[in-house]
């Protein structure tokens, strides 16, 4: 296994699949590395910068016969998009009765802590996860990354990678070959029997982090990262409480409407889950502003390890209820 | 328009898009079935009159969203281009979709990639209930065209005979790999624009209404028909008497056709 970065992966994801598939084709405002040398200007499309069309373009395209890729960079400049993606992206094979598939794949950096202020920082995917018709991909590692993108890619549906701005330059093992993750299965990150933290993005890495201090002090925490937030492996977040019957979620997006909200909801609904919980579920979101650039607001605005930490230590604290 | 186009060329529509299905060769019993709401319906129902489609002919569906086919439509074209088979993307739209930014945004990428696309601008004088003068400097809308280096051509729309002809040079253009075109067609929205519950007074000069009016393009084409000895009464008679046959039938075929059935509510929703 090679050691890469999280963005390397991404690229070499579809580079991959531009080699497997002719009908694959990208489209942005400009690239990571250099597919244009390889694919050519008739595949790799450096476009203007016009986010709803090329949104649209590649809804079109794709229920024409491609497979396009359309990157908005940053998730904050879909927003020009929203026509694009909501009305049309999220509606369009239902509302013509499947008579048609639309293979298209959205990317775009998510997320904060980097210094870019409240324009350019966002965990917006929960906005998503809300419309029907939309799968969201939502990867912690190199792995995950490429084998979640390449699935993507291949995926007949309209896909929107949530490529975490954090993790771009973070290295990890991705496996040889063509490797591929299937879209709709989380991934266990650490096994533990007290408590789960269910972890997105950036935060699984943290939440691993705090796991292996709360180890030394005895505390067995198991790191759950859904990966895929449609659809959303509720079996397997399920599966970890029922088991550790104590869980904290953790996300950079802020509480309201979140994804972290929605699993708390799927987690509670679930009887042998509610019954198998010993204390309330706890979410360690960011405080919903928007984020703020100056390093110490910025700080403050998005959830810490020690957050994290207060949290399981807040859940370990409820006793044990006798039935 | 469409009389100048092949079964693998492609449409998008608008809210509007009844004509453009027929014009592209869809089937009016589905299309019936689909306003019916009913299972045999284009889109088995989920659709309705603002969203038939029939990918089948090439008709990429119609949009209850001003302006929301321009950039399908241009996407449409690329995979064309891509595929390289000289197949057009005719892309129908209001006056009022050209105050949308993705109009612009449509044209400026049309533009630049030379796309083989034809815009085609169904001007009918009002966006709402609002004139094209007290929203648009340029009452024009083929002026647009000239800034996304494109030809653009203003074309009596009532007038059968003079859209086809302008419309077989732009698609030949694109068919070509010359680029898009932008054709506007000035028409007349006869009837007041629709969706609410209480219609408030129409505003429009009545002497405007019945210009218009007795510019019916039907009409017209059938007056030039007789003048021409192209048709005889009769025969225009018998076409009318198919027509109004034919659009029974639909009728028949839709009443006929199933309702969908609650437990298929979630079918369509995700391809395989």
């Amino acid at each position: 296994m090679r050691e890469i970065t999280f963005q390397r992966a991404l690229e070499e994801a579809v580079a991959e699949e531009m080699r497997r598939d002719q009908k694959v084709i990208t489209m942005a405002t400009d690239f990571t590395g250099d597919p244009i040398k390889e694919f050519g200007p008739t595949r790799v499309r450096f476009t203007p910068i016009s986010e709803a069309v090329l949104t649209g373009m590649g809804l079109g395209a794709a229920g024409c016969g491609l497979r396009p890729i359309v990157n908005w960079r940053m998730v904050t400049f879909s927003f020009v998009a929203m026509d694009q993606i909501v009305n049309q992206a999220s509606k369009i094979r239902y509302m013509f009765g499947g008579q048609a598939d639309f293979p298209v794949t959205y990317r775009c950096t998510t997320g904060g802590g980097i210094g870019l202020a409240a324009q350019h920082s966002q965990s917006p995917y929960s906005m998503w996860m809300h419309l029907a018709g939309l799968k969201i991909i939502l990867p912690s590692t190199s792995a995950d990354a490429k084998g979640l993108l390449k699935s993507a890619i291949r995926d007949n549906n309209p896909v929107v990678s949530f490529e975490c701005s954090r993790l771009a330059t973070v290295t990890g093992p991705v496996p040889d070959g063509d490797h591929l993750v299937p879209l709709g299965v989380a991934d266990v990150k650490r096994p533990g029997t007290d408590v789960t933290i269910v972890g997105l993005a950036y935060y699984v890495g943290e939440a691993l982090a705090v796991a292996e201090e709360l180890a030394k002090e005895g505390i067995s925490a198991e790191v759950v990262d859904p990966r895929t937030l449609v659809p959303l492996d509720v079996e397997a977040l399920r599966a970890s409480v029922r088991k550790t019957g104590r869980v904290v979620i953790v996300d950079e997006a802020p509480p309201t409407c979140s994804a972290a909200s929605e699993i708390a909801s799927l987690l509670v609904e679930d009887s042998e889950t509610f019954r198998a919980l010993r204390a309330p579920v706890r979410r360690v979101c960011a405080v919903a502003v928007p984020v703020p650039y100056s390093p110490p607001l910025e700080q403050a605005a998005l959830p810490r390890r020690e957050d994290i930490k207060t949290a399981v230590y807040e859940v370990l604290k409820e006793p044990v209820r006798s039935l | 328009m469409c009389a100048n186009l092949t079964p693998q060329d492609r449409v998008t529509s608008t809210h509007r898009g009844h004509g453009h299905c027929i014009a592209k060769g869809a089937d009016i019993r589905r299309m019936m079935a689909e306003l019916f709401g009913r299972v045999d319906g284009y889109c088995k129902g989920k659709g309705g009159s603002m969203h038939i489609a029939d990918f089948a002919v090439g008709m990429l569906g119609a949009n209850g969203i001003v302006g929301g086919g321009l950039s399908i439509a241009c996407g449409a074209a690329l995979a064309a281009q891509i595929d390289g088979r000289g197949e057009v993307t005719v892309c129908f739209f209001g006056d009022g979709a050209a105050a949308e930014g993705e109009f612009h945004e449509a044209l400026n990428i049309a533009g630049v990639w030379k796309l083989p696309i034809v815009f085609v601008c169904e001007n009918n004088q009002y966006a709402a209930n609002n004139a094209v003068a007290v929203q648009h400097p340029q009452v024009d809308i083929a002026a647009h065209a000239a800034v996304y280096a494109m030809p653009g051509v203003v074309v009596d729309g009532n007038d059968v005979l003079a859209v086809h002809a302008s419309a077989g040079e732009a698609v030949a253009r694109a068919r070509r790999g010359e680029g898009p075109s932008l054709l506007e067609c000035k028409t007349y929205r006869w009837h007041f624009h629709a969706m609410r519950n209480a219609i408030p007074p129409d505003t429009r000069p009545a002497e405007e209404i019945a210009s218009w009016k007795a510019r019916d393009p039907i009409a017209k084409l059938e007056q030039y028909a007789l003048s021409r000895g192209l048709l005889s009464g009769a025969e225009i008679g018998a076409i009318q008497e198919r027509v109004r046959g034919d659009l029974n039938e639909a009728v028949a075929f839709a009443e006929q056709s199933p309702f969908p059935h609650p437990k298929d509510l979630l079918v369509d929703m995700f391809a395989r």
